[in-house]
C-alpha cells in the first residue's frame, strides 16, 4: 500500500482521532460502553456504515447538486444505518436488543456526516473508503478502551468473563457504580483526551 | 457544482428510489429471521423462568423447541381465570393491552401500567402429563424503563418457581442487576400470598434471609431501591385481583390436560 493511503487509513487512530481531536461522536461513546460486547458490535456497525457511506458519497460526489448535498448525504447514511440495524436484528438479536436505539442513532453520529462532508465530497472512492475505515477504527479505539475500563471497574468483568470477583457474589472487589452509568464515561474519555494531548502536544487547541 | 432544477429533482428522485429499494428489500428479506429471533428470545426466557434451562445456558432454536414440548401455551381470561379458546399462536399481548376493545383501564397502581389486557398468554409446564408450573408475563416501571419479564409459579398457585426479565433499560450494575443469576436464584421457594390471600411478596432493602426465614421477602438490589420497588409494584399488580389471581386459583384447583 502506498504511504499516502496508509496515512489516510491510520492517521485517524491517534493523529486525528475523531473523538479525541475532533470531539465528535461523544454521545454514543457514552451510551454503549458499559459492556465490551455491545461496544464491539457498535464499532463494527459504525465502521461499516462509515466506510460504505464515504465510498458511495465519493462515487457520487461529482453528480450531487451542491445545494442539496447535505440531504442527499443524510439519505444515503440513513439508508445504510437502517440496513445495518436490520441485519443486526436478524443475526445477533441478543446484542442488538441491548444496543436498542443506539444503532439507529448512528444516523446522527457527527463523525459520519463530518467525514462525508469534509472528505468524501473532495476525494476519490478508494481514499474515501480508507478514510471511512480509518475514522471508524479511531472511534473504535476510544470506544473499546472506554468499555474495557468501564466493564472492568463497574462489573469486574472483561467481555463478560469475571476478572475481579465482586463482593456480593462472594469475591473481594467492590464495584464502582459511577462507571456503570453513562456519565462515568465522561471521566474516561476526558482522561484519554488528556493523555493523548500530553503525548502529542500539537493537538492542544490554541487558547483564545 | 451547480446544476439546474430539473437535474436536481431527478437526482434526488433517483437517490430516493435506490435507497428505498435497498431499505425495503433488507427489511423484507430479513423479517422472517427477526420475528423468529424475537419469538425464540421470549421462549428462551420462559424456560429460564421455569428453571427448564440453566442461567446463561446457550440454547439454539432446536433445543428451545425440544424443551418447549412439555409446555402448553394458553390464553386465559384475567377476570375469571378461565382458559379461553383464543389461539395462543400469534397472540400478541402487548397489542391486546392497547386495544380498547380487548383491554380495560388498570386500577391505580404503582407499577405505572395504564391498561390491562382482558386476556393474557401463560405457559403451563407439564411433567408426566400433570401441570407442575405456570409461567406468567409481568411488566412494570422501574427507574428508567418498563421492565418486561416472566414469573414462574408452582402448582400450589403460591410458591414462586423463578423470575426473569427479558427486556429493560435499567442502569447496568445497579438496577440492571435484575439480570444477575445470584439475585434471581433468591426467588424460587418464596411465597406470593399471605394468609389473608393478598399478594405480599416484596423486594426489601437489605438482606431478607432464606426462603424459609422470610417467605414473602427477597433481598433488595444494592444501589437500586427504585428498581427494587418497581419489581415489588409490578408483582402486586400482576398477582393481585386485576392480574393473575383468579387464574392462579384456577390453576391450583387443577385443570387436567
Amino acid at each position: 500500500m502506498k504511504a499516502a493511503s496508509t496515512k489516510t487509513l491510520l492517521d485517524p487512530l491517534f493523529e486525528s482521532n475523531p473523538i479525541a481531536l475532533q470531539v465528535l461522536g461523544i454521545c454514543s461513546a457514552l451510551a454503549v460502553t458499559s459492556k465490551m460486547e455491545t461496544a464491539l458490535v457498535m464499532c463494527a456497525a459504525v465502521i461499516s456504515v462509515l466506510a460504505l457511506s464515504n465510498l458511495s458519497i465519493s462515487i457520487l460526489r461529482n453528480l450531487i447538486p451542491s445545494n442539496v448535498r447535505i440531504i442527499v448525504q443524510l439519505t444515503i447514511i440513513a439508508s445504510l444505518v437502517i440496513v445495518t440495524d436490520q441485519v443486526l436484528k436478524a443475526y445477533i438479536y441478543e446484542i442488538s436488543k441491548q444496543l436498542s436505539v443506539f444503532v439507529g442513532l448512528i444516523i446522527t453520529n457527527c463523525i459520519i456526516m463530518g467525514r462525508a462532508e469534509a472528505y468524501a465530497m473532495q476525494n476519490g472512492p478508494l481514499d474515501s473508503l480508507l478514510d471511512g475505515i480509518g475514522n471508524g477504527l479511531g472511534y473504535s479505539v476510544v470506544l473499546m478502551a472506554t468499555a474495557f475500563l468501564r466493564e472492568l471497574l463497574a462489573q469486574g468483568t472483561v467481555f463478560g468473563a469475571v476478572v475481579l470477583p465482586k463482593v456480593h457474589s462472594g469475591g473481594w472487589y467492590n464495584p464502582n457504580g459511577l462507571l456503570g452509568v453513562s456519565a462515568g464515561a465522561f471521566f474516561i474519555i476526558g482522561l484519554f483526551i488528556w493523555a493523548l494531548r500530553s503525548w502529542k502536544a500539537d493537538q492542544v487547541e490554541a487558547e483564545g | 457544482m451547480r446544476h439546474d432544477a430539473p437535474y436536481t429533482l431527478a437526482f434526488c428522485g433517483a437517490v430516493c428510489v435506490v435507497c428505498a429499494v435497498l431499505v425495503s428489500s433488507a427489511a423484507v428479506s430479513l423479517k422472517e429471521d427477526q420475528l423468529r429471533n424475537a419469538e425464540l428470545d421470549k421462549q428462551r426466557n420462559v424456560l429460564f423462568a421455569a428453571g427448564l434451562a440453566e442461567p446463561g445456558e446457550a440454547l439454539d432454536a432446536e433445543e428451545v423447541q425440544r424443551r418447549f414440548e412439555s409446555v402448553r401455551q394458553r390464553v386465559v381470561d384475567l377476570a375469571t381465570g378461565e382458559p379461553t379458546d383464543v389461539d395462543p399462536v400469534g397472540f400478541d399481548q402487548a397489542k391486546t393491552a392497547k386495544d380498547p376493545e380487548t383491554s380495560r383501564e388498570a386500577p391505580p397502581n404503582r407499577a405505572s401500567v395504564r391498561r390491562l389486557p382482558n386476556h393474557a398468554l401463560v405457559y403451563e409446564v407439564f411433567e408426566e402429563g400433570e401441570p407442575v408450573m405456570t409461567v406468567l408475563p409481568i411488566e412494570g416501571y422501574g427507574l428508567w424503563s418498563t421492565l418486561y419479564g416472566f414469573l414462574a409459579v408452582r402448582r400450589d398457585g403460591n410458591t414462586i418457581g423463578g423470575i426473569t426479565y427479558y427486556q429493560h433499560g435499567e442502569t447496568p450494575g445497579l438496577g440492571g442487576e435484575v439480570d444477575n443469576p445470584n439475585w434471581k436464584a433468591l426467588w424460587p421457594g418464596r411465597k406470593i400470598y399471605d394468609d389473608s390471600g393478598s399478594p405480599t411478596i416484596r423486594v426489601i432493602k437489605g438482606q431478607a434471609g432464606s426462603a424459609s426465614q422470610a417467605p414473602h421477602q427477597v433481598d433488595g438490589l444494592t444501589g437500586a431501591t427504585i428498581t427494587s420497588n418497581g419489581v415489588t409494584n409490578m408483582l402486586a399488580l400482576w398477582l393481585g385481583d386485576s392480574g393473575f389471581r383468579a387464574y392462579l386459583e384456577e390453576f391450583r384447583e387443577g385443570q387436567g390436560p
